[in-house]
């Protein structure tokens, strides 16, 4: 079995190389237009991730205590009394290991997915373009063999991250998987008519999640400040050390050798713990409590961040401007659940700062609620979905906040499954709808429609005859993330709600509320979409994607039935397995009417949506139903203007403050008033009085007086350059006289 | 009759210059059948030649540890000063060799006489630094000279070129005639010709004083002519001018070195007694060089001039130190200021000539200042090093020039402690350094900032050459002091 | 000492410079001065100059002139030594030989560069 750990650089190893592959051959690889080569590369390459997850799992199985498989010494440098040393190490454990099979399974089947879906969408580009002939071939092959480079760095990025053993690798990962991510979102960046908005996009999600970066370093630092490591085994062993013991003592402690002590921590002394004080550096001393507080929220800020939550969840919406596979693999499945996985990672810290511990669950739990909201009001098919992705994210949060670490990586898992199928299906809906389009423009009944967006749900409808494994898949996503039972939504759903219920009623009360939103918005997706009549030329026209697309839709629509199985009530396998890994996790036991009242609120909604959407269709032209609440609607579909309130309240007065500064404080007052006035005027005051009587007089007399010397006597010293031998030679005997005639005044006489 | 014994001779000893002229005189039959067109096998064979008296230099050197002796019956002294001297000549002669390679066949003037006489000149050199007594002196420069006489003329049939060998040869026979005229002076007063003796007599006291200081005098003149120290310069700018860049480069570091160590050797070891004496005139002189080389600098169009101008400044800033070693307790700083300071402006003014040589044209043509502008742009490295020489030669840092001016300044102002005329030396040789960055900044100048199409012809040979010299100048500039030790451990002795 | 033994010399120089100085000067100030084209042409015995003053001479004269006084200046120094042979030994044969092997060097780069052909 152990040998089998070895095989884990392989993970990266295989992604990585197919980075390699289509920098340097991945035109090569596509030889006419229609060949598939760099996408077969990287979904083999992303396969091969996937099997050695599997190994990894089949391989845990006998040492669930996890393993640590050393690669390369990364730095080792001595700060102060400290020595940071950040070993590249993989770390294999039953958390890790779950996030590999999520990120490298899921992973493997979009890339899948992709290999149909992007030679669709280049064509789509292609012909936006106008290219033909070599142009079109070799744009294609360009961007075909750049976007699966993309995708195989990210996948190698978000494994770097899953199996780091310290917050220094993970934190690599963590940026990697964010520049892919800013690379994926402005893929189109050239495109004719959204490309400004695509690169805008890109900018957004790279500029906000920066913020979150900045909490995750300073959390990092503190850590080391701290504890003396970066390293998860270490920090944690340290950190529960030090509830009983002095920093001093902890600091040599690592993981193996840790002591036991938080029952004590817990139950015993009850205000001794977070006391032991804690020097940082030469900055000073503070509580254990304290830093470690601090801590956990700079890392809760980093989550909100990469995660998507309040307040810095706005990113993500914008981020739909990528390709559907991105949005569905980074900005639903894998990348966007990081902070979860982080916090996870984390228990040991959260476990010692109840009240990070409780804004971890608010945050969570509030973003579940607005994002929730949000998306009841969106008319684009992707947008609702990122905003139901947030939701669902909120949800993780929230868990993990409330310590159901369990809860949280189940839903995270299911999550994964589900919303990455709704996703995809949502790409070939628009795959469809962009091929109806085409077709009507072509046969020129009405597609002409310059206002058309292959994406906005108002233009489709009944699509259910159309494209009918689409419809159905969908059918069951939406039905899992509403959480009805049995689909894998409502057992990973229910036990989030279930902690929240004995954790904390506010947490509970937002989240109910958000899981009827989450039923609601998902009805009338589908209700719009796929039922009734069709409501443009376009949606009459759209047809069923190539299988190549809707078989990885099929196993995931099954991997969403199933998902529930990994942590059944009563079974727990799940929690089983995490435990090793998890030191705080721990699970509820299933209650009935928290499940009832849940499955009741998911199917009024549902059926609140049909009364709204299904029973009479949207027609064409007709507004939408909800737009009768007015000002409401307005306020949601504007998402709650958080945009505009971002805008108001910090890029409004950055910009004003920096014409100020620039304006106001450099120019007029440092520049106009300081230099000119004070500080020229009175130089030139005095320059006046220098420069007249003192300096034309005197100074400048003399130098220019030199420079005329000099250069006059240059002049005239050449001059005796004559070019005559025989005055050259009476200079040398007019030098033997002068010589002669010196010594002879000066010492002979 | 006392004849000289093997021991006596001391071969070993002299065994660099004895490979030098041996070889070189081997290589004189072997370049008779050379075919024409192939002579740069004898230059490559010469540079052997070199590299093989450098070895034997080095073998001496580690050998001798510091301690001096005579070869030829106290003809030669073999001692730190001399070996160190050599070391600039063989490096002289080397790098003179490198840029003659392409020049020749360039300029159609390739003929195996140049390397030959280039090798003869450097042993005239080599043999200058150790001579011990006058006679071995006045032949050492006319070993030295004659050769340079010809090579200045190598160009024929290019008129400039035959007239600046002539008017060489002319002065330097009037020189010449000084110098041996001041030997006789100085003969008739002491009654040897030895250093050893010169100096016992002239320690001993007045009878014989007055002649000698007279024939110190006129010593100074002859040299003063090899050094081109004002008012004996006049030929410098003519000849640089007219001679071949290669051999004006040659001439303007090696000729000078051997002039200053022959005067170095001549009035520090044996005429300490009149210190006082010669320390002012040599002040004066030092003076009158460093003035009248650097303001005249300012008014040359034409890029040979200006360096030889140049050089005639350098020239007096090696006086100073010269005159700062007149007392025997200030002369070891003294004179290592001004071996190392040879040395740095070895390495810098064959730089200097090395990159006039690429921008050169067959025709001779190509040496005017306005010959450089667009050098930046469309040479960038070689402006580059250009620049790096320029600045070296003004004595600003990060280079050799800077350093080799700092221990000369040190030196004389160590030395000035009542002794006034060192003090205005050296003031004088700070003024006039600041103005001497006139015009070589202008050259720096022209080179970036005025547009320009210079036609620069870059061989391997000359590249090498470049990238040693460029080299060196930054290696001096940056990390002098081990080889300032070097030049503080070459002590000038008085052995005999 | 040995200055004072100069003196005498000395002053006679100087009294040869002054006359020499009086005698030149005398006539130039006081002779009479009229310059004619005739009277500043170039005296050739009467007759009309047939040209140039300087004339060309084939520079081999030189050559073999030079060539001449080398092997003199060889003979001048192995005279001597003949007379002194047995009194310098080994010494003197081996200084005597460098001395002809470096000449004959010069004679053999004399002879290959043609300096020996007339024509």
């Amino acid at each position: 079995m152990d040998s089998l750990f070895a095989l884990i650089p392989l993970i990266i190893v295989f992604p990585f190389s197919g980075v390699v592959i289509g920098v340097f051959f991945g035109r090569r690889l596509m030889p006419h237009k229609d060949s598939i080569g760099p996408g077969l590369v990287a979904s083999i390459l992303a396969g091969a991730s996937f099997v050695i997850a599997v190994l990894m799992f089949i391989a845990l199985q006998g040492h669930p205590e996890g393993v640590e498989v050393p690669l390369a010494t990364w730095m080792n440098i001595t700060a102060g009394d400290r020595v940071l040393d950040i070993p590249w190490t993989f770390k294999i454990d039953t958390l890790s290991s779950v996030m590999m099979l999520v990120v490298a399974g899921v992973g493997t089947l979009i890339h899948i997915y992709a290999i149909g879906y992007m030679q669709g969408d280049i064509d789509e580009q292609i012909a936006k373009r106008g290219f033909e002939g070599d142009e079109a071939f070799d744009f294609k092959r360009r961007r075909y063999s750049k976007f699966f480079t993309f995708f195989n760095l990210f996948l190698g990025s978000m494994l770097v991250l899953v199996t780091a053993n310290n917050y220094l690798m993970m934190f690599v990962g963590w940026e990697l998987v964010g520049l892919c991510s800013y690379l994926l979102i402005g893929f189109w960046f050239d495109d004719p008519v959204k490309g400004v908005y695509n690169s805008e996009s890109g900018k957004k999600a790279f500029i906000v999640n920066r913020i979150g970066d900045f909490g995750m370093l300073i959390a990092i630092m503190l850590i080391f400040w701290t504890f003396g490591t970066v390293q998860f085994d270490d920090v944690f062993a340290r950190a529960e050390c030090m509830q009983a013991e002095s920093q001093e003592a902890c600091l040599t402690v690592s993981a193996g050798e840790a002591v036991h002590e938080e029952a004590e921590g817990e139950h015993g002394e009850a205000a001794r713990p977070y006391l032991t004080p804690v020097a940082l550096g030469k900055i000073g001393t503070v509580t254990l409590g304290v830093v470690v507080t601090i801590i956990t929220l700079c890392l809760l800020l980093g989550a909100t961040g990469k995660s998507a939550q309040i307040p810095l969840f706005v990113w993500l919406p914008d981020a739909m401007a990528g390709p559907t596979p991105v949005s569905a693999l980074i900005h639903a499945a894998t990348m966007v659940t990081a902070g979860i996985y982080m916090i996870t990672r984390s228990n040991v810290l959260y476990a010692m700062a109840p009240i990070s511990g409780t804004a971890v669950a608010i945050v969570g739990a509030a973003t579940a609620l607005v994002a929730g909201t949000i998306a009841v009001a969106q008319f684009d098919i992707k947008r609702v979905l990122a905003y139901s992705t947030i939701s669902q994210l909120g949800f993780m949060i929230a868990a993990v906040g409330l310590g159901g670490y369990v809860a949280g990586i189940f839903h995270l898992a299911t999550h994964a499954f589900f919303k990455a199928l709704l996703f995809l299906s949502a790409g070939s809906v628009i795959h469809g709808m962009e091929h109806g389009h085409h077709h009507a423009a072509h046969h020129g009944h009405g597609g002409d429609d310059p206002d058309f967006d292959p994406q906005d749900m108002r233009y489709m409808g009944g699509l259910k005859d159309k494209m009918p494994i689409t419809t159905w898949v969908y059918i069951i996503g939406s039905l899992a993330l509403a959480g009805i039972p049995p689909l894998a939504g409502f057992w990973s759903k229910d036990e989030i709600l279930l902690d929240a219920s004995l954790n904390n009623q506010l947490v509970y009360v937002l989240l109910s509320i958000s899981a009827f939103f989450t039923a609601f918005y998902m009805g009338r997706q589908v209700f719009m979409v796929f039922f009734g009549r069709a409501r443009t030329e376009a949606a009459d026209h759209a047809v069923e994607s190539k299988p190549m697309m809707t078989t990885p839709l099929i196993i995931l629509a099954a991997l969403s039935v199933l998902g529930g199985l990994l942590n059944l009530p009563g079974l727990h396998s799940l929690a089983h397995w995490l435990e090793h890994s998890v030191a705080h996790a721990h699970t509820a036991e299933f209650n009935i009417s928290i499940a009832a009242i849940s499955t009741l609120l998911g199917l009024i909604a549902i059926g609140l949506s049909w009364l709204l959407y299904g029973r009479k269709p949207v027609e064409a032209g007709q507004a939408d139903p909800l737009r009768s609440t007015g000002p409401v609607f307005t306020f949601l579909n504007r998402k709650w203007y958080w945009d505009e309130l971002y805008d108001t309240v910090f890029i409004k007065p950055y910009v004003w403050l920096g014409e100020f500064l620039a304006v106001t404080i450099d120019w007029k007052f440092w520049h106009d008033f300081v230099h000119d006035r004070i500080i020229g005027d009175a130089f030139r005051g005095w320059g006046a009085i220098l420069s007249q009587p003192i300096d034309q007089g005197v100074v400048d007399g003399a130098v220019n007086g030199i420079a005329q010397l000099v250069d006059g006597s240059s002049q005239e010293l050449r001059k005796t350059q004559t070019g005559y031998v025989r005055n050259y030679a009476l200079a040398v005997a007019l030098g033997v006289v002068l010589v002669l005639g010196f010594l002879a005044f000066r010492f002979l006489m | 009759m006392n004849l000289p014994t093997l021991e006596s001779i001391n071969l070993l000893a002299v065994l660099p210059v004895l490979i030098v002229f041996g070889w070189t005189l081997v290589l004189l039959v072997i370049d008779l059948f050379i075919p024409s067109g192939r002579k740069y096998w004898t230059a490559w064979l010469g540079i052997l030649g070199l590299l093989g008296a450098a070895v034997a230099l080095a073998v001496r050197f580690i050998d001798a540890r510091g301690a001096a002796v005579t070869a030829f019956d106290g003809m030669l002294t073999v001692d730190g000063f001399s070996l160190f001297l050599q070391a600039i000549f063989i490096l002289t002669a080397v790098i003179g060799i490198l840029l003659a390679l392409d020049f020749l066949p360039r300029h159609k003037i390739e003929r195996g006489e140049y390397y030959i006489l280039l090798l003869f000149t450097t042993g005239g050199m080599m043999i200058m630094s150790m001579a011990a007594d006058l006679i071995v002196v006045f032949l050492a420069l006319e070993l030295l000279s004659i050769p340079l006489y010809i090579l200045t003329g190598f160009a024929r049939p290019r008129a400039d070129s035959e007239e600046a060998a002539m008017k060489y040869f002319l002065l330097g026979a009037f020189a010449s005639g000084f110098l041996v005229f001041g030997i006789a002076l100085t003969y008739g007063g002491t009654g040897t010709t030895s250093l050893v003796g010169v100096f016992n007599q002239l320690a001993e006291g007045e009878p014989s004083r007055d002649l000698a200081l007279v024939g110190m005098a006129l010593i100074l003149v002859g040299f003063g002519f090899k050094v081109a120290a004002v008012p004996f310069h006049m030929w410098t700018p003519d000849v640089y001018q007219g001679a071949p860049t290669p051999v004006t480069a040659f001439m303007s570091v090696g000729a000078k070195a051997g002039g200053f160590a022959a005067l170095m050797r001549i009035l520090i070891v044996a005429m300490p007694a009149v210190g006082e004496a010669w320390g002012m005139l040599v002040a004066i002189l030092a003076m009158l060089t460093m003035i009248l080389g650097n303001v005249v600098a300012i008014a040359q169009r034409n890029i040979k001039r200006m360096l030889a101008y140049s050089s005639i400044a350098h020239a007096g800033y090696i006086l100073v130190a010269v005159s700062a070693a007149q007392r025997p307790e200030d002369a070891p700083l003294a004179v290592s200021a001004a071996i190392f300071y040879l040395l740095t402006y070895a390495f810098t003014n064959l730089g200097a000539f090395g990159v006039v040589l690429a921008v050169e044209r067959e025709d001779g043509s190509g040496n005017l200042l306005e010959d450089f502008a667009g050098l930046g742009r469309s040479k960038p490295v070689l402006a580059a090093i250009m620049t790096l020489f320029m600045l070296s030669l003004t004595g600003m840092p990060v280079s050799a020039g800077l350093v080799g001016k700092f221990f000369v300044f040190q030196a004389a102002i160590n030395a000035s402690v009542g002794n006034p005329w060192i003090l205005a030396a050296a003031i004088v040789g700070i003024v006039t350094s600041v103005i001497s960055a006139f015009y070589y900044i202008r050259i720096i100048l022209i080179m970036y900032m005025q547009e320009g199409e210079p036609q620069v012809v870059l061989k391997p040979a000359l590249t090498v050459a470049l990238a040693l010299t460029a080299l060196a100048t930054l290696i001096l500039g940056i990390i002098p002091a081990p080889v300032f030790q070097l030049a503080k451990d070459a002590l000038l002795t008085l052995v005999g | 000492m040995l200055v004072q033994q100069y003196l005498p010399i000395a002053i006679l120089v100087l009294f040869a410079i002054i006359m020499a100085l009086i005698v030149v000067f005398t006539s130039v100030i006081f002779g009479p001065h009229r310059p004619t084209k005739k009277k500043l042409a170039p005296y050739e015995s009467g007759m009309t100059p047939i040209g140039p003053a300087v004339r060309r001479l084939p520079v081999r004269f030189y050559l073999v002139a030079v060539l001449f006084i080398l092997f003199d200046v060889e003979i001048i120094f192995l005279l001597p030594y003949a007379v002194v042979i047995r009194q310098l030994g080994l010494y003197g044969l081996i200084a005597t030989g460098v001395f002809v092997v470096i000449l004959t060097v010069g004679l053999l780069y004399e002879w290959k560069k043609g300096g020996l052909d007339w024509e």
